[in-house]
């Protein structure tokens, strides 16, 4: 029996190496041949269809791509294909597409959008988003908040109020958290001594004495912390002065604390070192719309008066 | 000539090689440079809105590019629906006319920062650059602890803003330059540009905003802050409507 003999006689580049290694020399496949045909036809096509060449000044600007929206006026624009009239167009149906859901808020107050289940739904999954987006990095994503900097949303304690109107004003404008350092104004005995009594107002146990000597630098002159606190340190939401009776801390790291020392320097820090902190103003960032689901979202995440 | 003397003939492959690509650059970069519609035209009562750096954001700027932010942000939201509605307008040409190099990036390992500006506190940036997961605790991002405690090195500011002026960036030196650019951006914004009161105009801008909660020196942390404080927020799109910039392409 003799060994079949190959059908064609493989061509090879005519080098050896090694004696006996040689490299074939085959054309192309077929199939990949006629698909890089095809990209060439593909460019053709959309060089016809689609912007693409420069002529001096201006471009090719394709044939059968036109694109309409409607601009501020409410005049229909049409014009070549483009991505940013793309998007406007886009953008245009999605919010038509909102707008039935939208429309039936715009009008709504908040407790008859909380009401009914159904505009209940759509206010919260539309807040959801833009609560993960442009308020979570401060306020955390479930609202609780940075012991230290950033408050708690998530309870029942509001420093500018907790109403849905409280709570929209502050959306739309911010605020600007202040309170004054006192490392210059107090002593270390005084420091002392009203870090024990703002404590106590809290439900710590204080000794009589310190108590009074802390009473009297809260509501006397010498500290001036009623001024903001009031003199029963409830606060004030009209300034956004803490209340001090909660048992809720939101700067001094109190409850991470264990002894009455350790809770008293904590509490000691932030009246030496002042606060100072800012929740930006959102009214050029988001619509009206959006603020409004935010301040329904807000509220309901647990706290809202 | 037979593709076979191409292929062996390395020399030849290489200078066809930079034949093909040049075309490419050609036909696709050189012509955006005479295209009108290139740059858009960002005007608010007559002048421009958009201005290079100051002194202290181009510190900023370099600070960025020094700490490779970059690598993982990008500044550059395209016009595609969701990107507008999670970081707000699509990016301008003309937003990143000033910029040598531009900081378009191409990896969103982080969240694009072109529109971040405005968004978040100071004090929020400081806390963040500082220990990322103290305010986001699924972030990947490195601390930066060394910011708050670098001095801002300025000396050399003039230099700096020199060097970018020979690449058309209009910082001003002589009176007459300082005269156009009041022409163009107003009188506040030209006092910024003047390279004459280049470490007066940082110091002053460090010293009022304080980014970082510390007024004694002038921080790198300032600098970065006040970079990624006005990142996007030169253009205010309320005074133009939704299709004015569409009409540049």
């Amino acid at each position: 029996m003799s060994k079949e003999a190959p059908k064609q006689a493989v061509q090879t580049t005519g080098h050896a190496w090694d004696g006996d290694l040689q490299e074939f020399n085959n054309p192309l496949p077929r199939w990949w041949l006629w698909g890089f045909y095809a990209t060439v036809v593909f460019a053709l096509v959309y060089w016809l269809l689609f912007p693409a060449w420069p002529v001096g000044k201006t471009y090719t600007k394709g044939i059968l791509n036109e694109i309409t929206y409607t601009d501020a006026k409410g005049q229909e624009i049409s014009t070549h294909w483009n991505t940013r009239s793309l998007l406007a167009k886009e953008m245009q149906e999605s919010r038509a597409q909102q707008q039935q859901y939208v429309a039936q808020l715009q009008d709504a107050g908040y407790r008859e959008i909380r009401a009914d289940q159904k505009k209940n739904e759509f206010a919260y999954s539309m807040a959801k988003v833009l609560f993960a987006d442009n308020c979570a990095a401060c306020h955390q994503g479930g609202g609780a908040g940075v012991i230290g900097h950033y408050p708690n949303l998530a309870d029942d304690a509001w420093l500018w109020g907790g109403t849905y109107g409280q709570i929209e004003t502050t959306i739309r404008e911010g605020h600007m958290g202040f309170m004054p350092a006192f490392e210059d104004g107090l002593t270390e005995q005084e420091l002392d001594d009203v870090a024990l009594y703002v404590l106590a107002k809290s439900g710590e146990k204080v000794a009589g004495e310190q108590m009074q000597r802390g009473a009297e630098i809260f509501n006397g002159e010498t500290g001036g912390c009623h001024y903001c606190h009031t003199k029963e340190a409830n606060g004030m939401t009209s300034m956004g002065s803490a209340n001090l009776t909660d048992h809720i801390w939101t700067i001094a790291d109190v409850p991470g604390k264990s002894d009455l020392a350790s809770k008293k320097d904590a509490v000691k820090q932030v009246i030496r070192n002042g606060v100072s902190r800012k929740m930006p103003a959102w009214k050029d960032r988001l619509s009206d719309i959006e603020i409004r689901m935010l301040t329904f979202y807000v509220h309901q995440l647990g706290g809202g008066k | 000539m037979k593709h076979e003397s191409i292929e062996t003939n390395s020399g030849l492959l290489i200078v066809l090689t930079l034949i093909v690509i040049s075309i490419g650059g050609l036909v696709e970069i050189v012509p955006l440079y005479f295209i009108d519609d290139t740059i858009e035209t960002v005007k608010v009562a007559d002048k421009d809105t958009i201005r290079p750096y100051t002194p202290l954001e181009l510190r900023g700027r370099d600070i960025y590019q020094r700490e490779g932010c970059y690598l993982c942000h990008s500044q550059m939201i395209r016009p595609f629906r969701d990107e507008a509605l999670r970081y707000g307008h699509y990016s301008l040409a003309a937003e990143s006319q000033y910029d040598h190099p531009f900081q378009w990036g191409s990896k969103r390992t982080g969240p694009d920062l072109a529109r971040v500006g405005g968004k978040y506190s100071n004090e929020w940036h400081v806390q963040h650059l500082r220990e990322p997961r103290s305010v986001v605790p699924e972030s990947i991002m490195p601390n930066y602890p060394w910011l708050l405690e670098n001095k801002l090195a300025y000396k050399d500011i003039r230099s700096r803003m020199r060097a970018l002026k020979m690449v058309g960036v209009p910082y001003s030196e002589t009176q007459a330059e300082y005269e156009a650019n009041i022409e163009r951006f107003g009188q506040e914004v030209a006092d910024m540009l003047d390279v004459e009161q280049a470490e007066t105009n940082l110091l002053t801008q460090a010293n009022r905003a304080n980014y970082d909660g510390n007024n004694s020196h002038v921080t790198e942390m300032d600098a970065l802050v006040a970079y990624l404080q006005m990142l996007g927020t030169l253009v205010d799109f309320t005074k133009f409507d939704e299709g004015y910039f569409a009409q540049f392409r």
